[in-house]
């Protein structure tokens, strides 16, 4: 039986892991291969890494980090963030990346999920959509979250999983960093849309916010947060054992 | 000396990481001579069937697989790698494969229920079929390895030594004689994984 997949995200800016709340006021919090190799050792079923550099040095440092994670850390790599050519999806996709995540740059071209689709196969590319509610609709937020792109959400996800997305990961903006649990209705929203993988991201303050989430969608294949993690608010290992209590497919370490 | 056949298709650096990790000497090559060196053999492989097995074939390394195969080299493929050692794949019109091991590979969408998901992706337990391989010496059954597959090896019953269970018994190592095969990714199973190229490693 197919497992739910628990996956923190690293947020890494000049070579150090650091998180946003509601994707402002970044605090630093550790070595991105220690935290990868801690989380690799306590049970992370994958790992997000997140390049929000902007410099072309902060670009090659991440991708020297990148290299020195896959060579200690064996369970599968996500890399996102700055993703905006098929060059860039050779770079990271050669420093041990065995998945990479699109967001603005699909937004600016969508083509883009389809060459790499074509050229990688859909497994290895992940759609990932910020959205947040603007008058009641869902809309995609690019750039990190500041601005709004005016898409409809779940017609983007729709055809970003047409051109060739493997996976999406949606983070709802609306829930973000506010620890209330993840956006139950946006998820059930992507889910039903779309049949491929749909991983949950924002919103995730305790272990009991993925029990919710797990038994209320069982669709949804994967809950992804960050700062609960690194602050040490919650343990994998004690999650997983509430949601294995819950009868909720896990794997085990 | 483990060689690692490099034919163009996928991403070998986790691979190779890995066997390092376990303190096995590999090279990754695309040459000939280097395989038939070897004392073992990967081959790893990701992508579309006909496409992989088109590359290896223009590269000539399909016969010098096929040939240290049959002369009792051990041979492990991964993923795409093992499918190839099938006589034949469905994906994308029909393809020839290396013919190793008997059985063909086909869309796992006929086999699951529709509500599925495809790709078959993610961490899923293994169920050992028959006596258990030596592969898995270091290892248990329920063990969870990760998967990422949109086809499975289908009527190869004798050479399945492990199944995961995806709505459908899907076929998820295989071994006969001296070859063998993993669908999931064990370069990217944790301690599991290595668990099981370190056996495959020191057979």
């Amino acid at each position: 039986m197919i497992t739910k997949r628990i996956i923190p995200c690293l947020d890494v800016k000049d070579g150090r892991v650091v998180k946003g709340v509601n994707f402002q006021g970044l605090s630093d919090v550790n070595s991105p291969v220690e935290l990868g190799k801690y989380y690799s050792d306590n049970g992370a079923d994958e790992l997000v890494f997140y390049d929000i550099t902007a410099s072309h040095e902060g670009r090659r440092l991440f991708t020297d980090i990148l290299t020195e994670v896959a060579r200690t850390i064996f369970i599968p790599l996500t890399v996102g963030g700055g993703i905006n050519s098929l060059d860039d999806f050779d770079r990271v996709l050669k420093c041990g990346a065995d998945k990479v995540s699109v967001n603005s740059g699909a937004i600016r071209d969508p083509r883009l999920i389809f060459e790499a689709a074509k050229r990688y196969g859909d497994q290895c590319v992940v759609l990932s959509a910020d959205v947040k509610r603007v008058d009641g609709v869902f809309r995609v937020f690019a750039k990190g979250g500041r601005e709004n792109t005016g898409m409809e959400a779940i017609a983007w996800i729709k055809k970003g999983v047409e051109l060739g997305a493997g996976e999406v990961v949606l983070n709802s903006i609306d829930t973000d960093g506010v620890k209330g649990g993840f956006d139950l209705e946006m998820l059930d929203a992507v889910c039903q849309a779309v049949s491929v993988p749909v991983i949950a991201s924002g919103g995730a303050g305790c272990i009991q916010d993925f029990v919710t989430l797990f038994k209320t969608l069982p669709r949804v294949d994967a809950g992804l947060a960050a700062s609960i993690f690194h602050f040490g608010e919650v343990a994998i290992p004690a999650l997983k054992a509430a949601l294995k209590a819950e009868n909720i497919p896990v794997r085990e370490v | 000396m483990i060689a690692i056949v490099d034919y163009g298709v996928g991403n070998l650096f986790s691979l190779k990481s890995s066997l390092a990790a376990i303190g096995a000497e590999a090279v990754v090559t695309g040459e000939a001579e280097v395989l038939r060196r070897a004392d073992k053999i990967i081959l790893p492989g990701v992508g579309a069937f006909g496409d992989a097995a088109d590359k290896l074939r223009a590269t000539g390394l399909d016969a010098v697989v096929i040939d240290e195969a049959q002369s009792g080299k051990p041979l492990m493929g991964i993923c795409l790698g093992m499918q190839l050692l099938f006589d034949r794949g469905y994906e994308y019109g029909e393809h020839a494969g290396l013919g190793l091991i008997p059985g063909e590979v086909r869309p796992i969408a006929e086999v699951i229920p529709a509500d599925y998901k495809i790709p078959h992706i993610g961490w899923n337990a293994l169920r050992f079929t028959g006596r258990k391989s030596p592969l898995f010496r270091y290892i248990k059954e329920g063990d969870c390895v990760y998967f990422v597959h949109s086809f499975y090896a289908a009527d190869c019953d004798e050479s399945v030594i492990a199944a995961a269970e995806y709505g459908a018994e899907l076929t998820a190592a295989v071994q006969r004689g001296n070859v063998c095969g993993c669908q999931f990714h064990p370069e990217k199973s944790g301690k599991v994984g290595l668990n099981i190229l370190r056996a495959f490693c020191e057979d």
